[in-house]
C-alpha cells in the first residue's frame, strides 16, 4: 500500500488486513474541552494492529490534543476508549504503559550522554547480583536493532550524541519496541530528517507494523503518510471528519480534508471512523 | 503486500547480510560502511571503534586530533607543573615530599568525588567544605571526652550527621524546586555556624581546636604506615585481583560476542595499573626519615583508592549510578523512563555530602586535630576545580571519580611546589588561582574545539 495513487482494488485486501489483525485501540465520542475551548468533540478512531494509521490535520486540528488522551497525560472529558474491546481508563502515562501504549515525542527523550545500549534499557535495566547485567542488556539490544534491521551503527556502544538523526529515531523505536510495546505512537518522526535518513526511519515504521504492532503516526508530510500508511484519518478543527483506508484517498483529497473537513473529490469512498 | 515480501526476502537465512537493502538506502549518508561522517566517528570511544591495538591508537589519535583529549591535558600539565618545581627546588621530587604530596591530595580527592556526585545531576554543592568541617568536628567529638566511643562508631556518627546534611539539602532543592546553589550556599554559611557552635559546645575545645588522641586510628589513618611488607603483598593482591576481574570480563563479553575492547589494550591497561602502582609503592617505601627510618604507604593512600573505587562501582555498574548519568543529561527522558528523579537526586546529594565526611575525617587525622579555624570556603572551591581539572563537566552528564584523583593531584602539587618555595600567602593564592583557571581554559579551548568539529 505505498503509492499515492487512489487504487480501489486495494482496498478490500486492506480492510481485510485490518479486520483479520484486530482492532487494538478504539476511541469513541471521545471529548476534551478546555474551558470554552473544545480540543476534541467525539472523536471515533478505531486503530488496528499490525497497521500504520495516519492522523493528519492542520496545525490546531486537535493532533496534540488526541496524542495526549491516547498516552495517557489528559483524561478526555467524555466518550470512552476502548482497549482489546475492554473499556479503559488512563489516569497517567503509567497506566497507558502498563498498557503497551509508547509515545516517541518529536525530542526522543535520550540521553546524549548514555550509549544505545543503556538508553534502551534506560528506567528498565535487567540486574545480577544487584548489579547491571550488561551483556544481557547488549545481547537484547543487538538482537532487537537487528529485528528492526537497523544495521548501520557502528557500534551499540556508541554515546546516543554521535549518532545521526534517523539513527536517534531508531534507537526510540527499538526502546519502544524493548518495552513490548503494542501501540506505538509516533509524532513527527520524519521532521528534520534528510532524504536517506527519512527512507530509513519509514522502513523501520513498515518494519513495526509487520511484526504486529499497532502505529499511529502523525505527521505533517503527506508523501510519508502515502508511502507507509494503511489507513488515514483526518482531524479538522477537534473533530475526526474523515478516516478509512489509505487507498481512498490522493494527496488533493487529503488537503482538502485537512484545510475544509470536506472533499468534493472523492465522497463517499472513504466513510467516517 | 509487495512490502511484506521484500522484508521476508531480507530476512530468510539465505541472504548474506540481512538488511542489506535498507543499508543500502543509507549508505548515501556519510562513510559508506557506518553512515557516520568523519567527525561523528570521532567523537567515539576507542575502545567502541577499534578492533585491534593499531586501530585502537588511530581512533585515539583521531580523537585527540578533533579536541576530544580525554585525560592528556591534565597530565601533560601535571608533567609541566613538576617539571617547573623541580627546577625551583630540588627537594620537590624527593620520597618524603612525594609522600606528603600524595597524602595532601587526598582530601582535595576525596572533596573531589564527593562534588563528581552532584555535578554529574548538572548541580553543585557549595557546601561541601563546612560539610566535611562539621562531620570532622563530629567524629572528634564522639570519640574525645565525655562521649568517649569507639573510633568506628564515632566515624559511622560523622557520617551519618553529614549524610542527614546532604539528605535536608537535598530535600529541599529537589522537593521545592529551589536551586542548589542557593540552598548550598545557605548550607555554607549555617553549617560553618554549626562547626562554631559544636566547638563552643565542647568544653574540650580549647580555642576551637578538638586534638584527637594519637593512639586513635582515626589520628593514624595519616599518620601511621603499611608496613614494607605488607605494602608488597596488598598491591600484589590488588594488582591480582584487578587483572583477574578486568581479563574474566573481558573474555566472557568476546565469548558471548559482545563488543570489548582489544585483547592487547586490556593487557596495556593492566600493564600500566601495575607499573603505576609499583612505582608509588617505591616511592612510599624508600626511607623518608631524617633520623629515624621512616617507610611505607600511609594508610590513607589505599583508603583514598578504596572510596575511588567503591564511587566508580556505584556510579558504573548500579541502577542508581545509570541514573545519575541519565538525569544529569536529560531529566526529562529519566522522568519518562519512569525514573524517581526527586529521588535520585535526594540521594546524589546525599551521597555528596558523606563523601565529603570522609575528608573531613581525612583532614583531622592529617591535623592531629581539628580548628574551627578550617577554611571550608577555600576547601568547597578546591573540591569543584579538582572535579573540573580532571575533565567532569559542571553542566551534568560527563565526569567520573578518576578525574577528581587527577585534580586533586594537580592541585596538591601546586600547593605543595609553591610551599617549597616559601613564597607569602599572597602569591600562593594568587599562583594557585592562576593554575587553576589556565586548567579550565585549557579544557575550555580543547573541548570548544571539539564542540566546533562535531557538530
Amino acid at each position: 500500500m505505498s503509492t499515492s495513487e487512489p487504487r480501489p482494488g486495494d482496498e478490500g485486501t486492506a480492510t481485510a488486513a485490518a479486520a483479520g489483525n484486530g482492532t487494538l485501540l478504539e476511541l469513541r465520542k471521545v471529548t476534551k474541552t478546555f474551558g470554552p475551548v473544545r480540543a476534541l468533540t467525539d472523536v471515533d478512531l478505531q486503530i488496528p494492529a499490525g497497521n500504520v494509521t495516519a492522523l493528519v490535520g492542520d496545525n490546531g486540528a486537535g493532533k496534540s490534543s488526541l496524542i495526549k488522551t491516547v498516552s495517557g497525560l489528559w483524561g478526555p472529558d467524555g466518550g470512552e476508549i476502548l482497549w482489546d474491546g475492554q473499556r479503559v481508563h488512563l489516569h497517567g502515562p503509567r497506566d497507558a504503559e502498563a498498557l503497551g501504549i509508547t509515545t516517541i515525542y518529536q525530542d526522543l527523550a535520550l540521553c546524549d550522554n548514555l550509549d544505545i545500549v543503556q538508553n534502551m534499557f534506560l528506567g528498565h535495566e535487567p540486574l545480577r547480583h544487584g548489579m547491571l547485567d550488561e551483556p544481557k542488556m547488549e545481547i537484547a539490544a543487538r538482537d532487537t536493532l537487528k529485528e528492526l534491521h537497523v544495521t548501520t551503527v557502528r557500534s551499540i556502544r556508541q554515546p546516543v550524541a554521535s549518532l545521526s538523526g534517523g539513527q536517534r529515531q531508531s534507537v526510540a523505536v527499538a526502546k519502544a519496541v524493548m518495552s513490548q510495546a503494542r501501540l506505538v505512537i509516533m509524532d513527527e518522526p520524519t521532521a528534520a530528517l534528510g532524504v536517506a535518513q527519512t527512507t530509513m526511519v519509514l522502513n523501520l515504521i513498515k518494519t513495526l507494523a509487520s511484526r504486529g504492532v499497532a502505529v499511529l503516526l502523525i505527521s505533517h508530510n503527506l508523501n510519508d503518510v502515502f508511502e507507509v500508511s494503511d489507513r488515514v484519518a483526518v482531524l479538522y478543527l477537534g473533530q475526526l471528519v474523515v478516516s478509512g483506508p489509505a487507498s481512498d484517498f490522493d494527496r488533493q483529497s487529503l488537503v482538502e480534508y485537512m484545510t475544509t473537513g470536506t472533499s468534493g473529490r472523492a465522497p463517499g469512498t472513504a466513510s467516517a471512523a | 503486500m509487495p512490502r511484506d515480501e521484500e522484508e521476508a526476502l531480507a530476512e530468510s537465512p539465505s541472504s548474506t547480510d540481512p538488511a542489506a537493502s535498507d543499508q543500502s538506502a543509507v549508505a548515501v549518508e556519510g562513510d559508506p560502511t557506518t553512515g557516520l561522517s568523519q567527525a561523528q566517528m570521532a567523537t567515539l570511544a576507542p575502545e567502541v571503534m577499534a578492533d585491534s591495538l593499531g586501530e585502537y591508537f588511530a581512533a585515539w589519535g583521531r580523537r585527540l586530533r578533533n579536541g576530544e583529549s580525554g585525560a592528556l591535558p591534565i597530565v601533560v600539565g601535571l608533567i609541566l607543573i613538576v617539571i617547573f618545581f623541580q627546577l625551583e627546588d630540588s627537594n620537590f621530587l624527593t620520597a618524603g615530599n612525594l609522600v606528603n604530596l600524595l597524602v595532601q591530595s587526598a582530601v582535595y580527592i576525596l572533596l573531589g568525588s564527593a562534588e563528581i556526585y552532584v555535578l554529574l545531576l548538572s548541580e553543585i554543592d557549595l557546601s561541601v567544605g563546612y560539610t566535611a568541617a562539621v562531620g570532622a568536628f563530629t567524629i572528634a567529638e564522639l570519640i574525645g571526652p565525655p562521649v568517649n566511643l569507639p573510633w568506628w562508631l564515632g566515624i559511622i556518627g560523622g557520617l551519618i550527621v553529614c549524610a542527614g546534611i546532604g539528605g535536608i539539602q537535598g530535600t529541599l532543592i529537589t522537593r521545592l524546586s529551589l536551586p542548589s546553589f542557593i540552598v548550598t550556599l545557605g548550607g555554607l554559611l549555617g553549617l560553618e555556624g554549626v562547626m562554631l557552635e559544636l566547638a563552643n559546645l565542647d568544653k574540650s575545645a580549647v580555642g576551637g581546636v578538638m586534638s584527637i588522641n594519637s593512639n586513635s586510628p582515626v589520628d593514624q589513618l595519616v599518620s601511621s604506615n603499611m608496613s614494607v611488607a605488607l605494602g608488597w603483598i596488598v598491591l600484589v593482591i590488588g594488582l591480582v585481583v584487578f587483572a583477574a576481574v578486568t581479563l574474566s570480563r573481558s573474555r566472557s563479553r568476546r565469548a558471548q560476542g559482545l563488543s570489548a575492547p582489544p585483547m592487547s589494550i586490556t593487557w596495556l591497561t593492566i600493564g600500566v595499573t601495575s607499573v603505576g602502582g609499583v612505582v608509588v609503592l617505591l616511592i612510599c617505601n624508600a626511607n623518608r626519615g631524617l633520623l629515624t627510618p621512616l617507610r611505607g604507604v600511609p594508610w590513607v593512600v589505599p583508603f583514598v583508592i578504596v572510596v575511588l573505587l567503591l564511587s566508580t562501582w556505584l556510579l558504573s555498574r548500579t541502577r542508581l549510578g545509570r541514573y545519575i548519568y541519565a538525569i544529569g543529561a536529560n531529566p526529562e527522558a529519566a522522568r519518562r523512563a519512569g525514573i524517581n528523579v526527586a529521588r535520585v537526586r535526594t540521594i546524589g546529594f546525599m551521597l555528596c555530602s558523606l563523601t565529603a565526611g570522609l575528608a573531613g575525617l581525612v583532614y583531622e587525622s592529617r591535623q592531629g586535630n581539628i580548628a574551627t579555624d578550617i577554611d571550608g570556603g577555600n576547601l568547597v572551591l578546591y573540591a569543584v576545580a579538582a572535579a573540573v581539572i580532571g575533565g567532569t563537566s559542571l553542566f551534568g552528564g560527563r565526569g567520573k571519580p578518576l578525574h577528581a584523583l587527577l585534580g586533586g593531584i594537580v592541585i596538591a602539587a601546586v600547593i605543595n611546589g609553591l610551599g617549597l618555595m616559601n613564597v607569602s600567602a599572597a602569591v600562593t593564592d594568587m599562583a594557585t588561582a592562576v593554575v587553576l583557571i589556565a586548567a579550565v581554559t585549557l579544557d575550555s579551548l580543547v573541548r570548544r574545539r571539539a564542540a566546533t568539529n562535531t557538530r
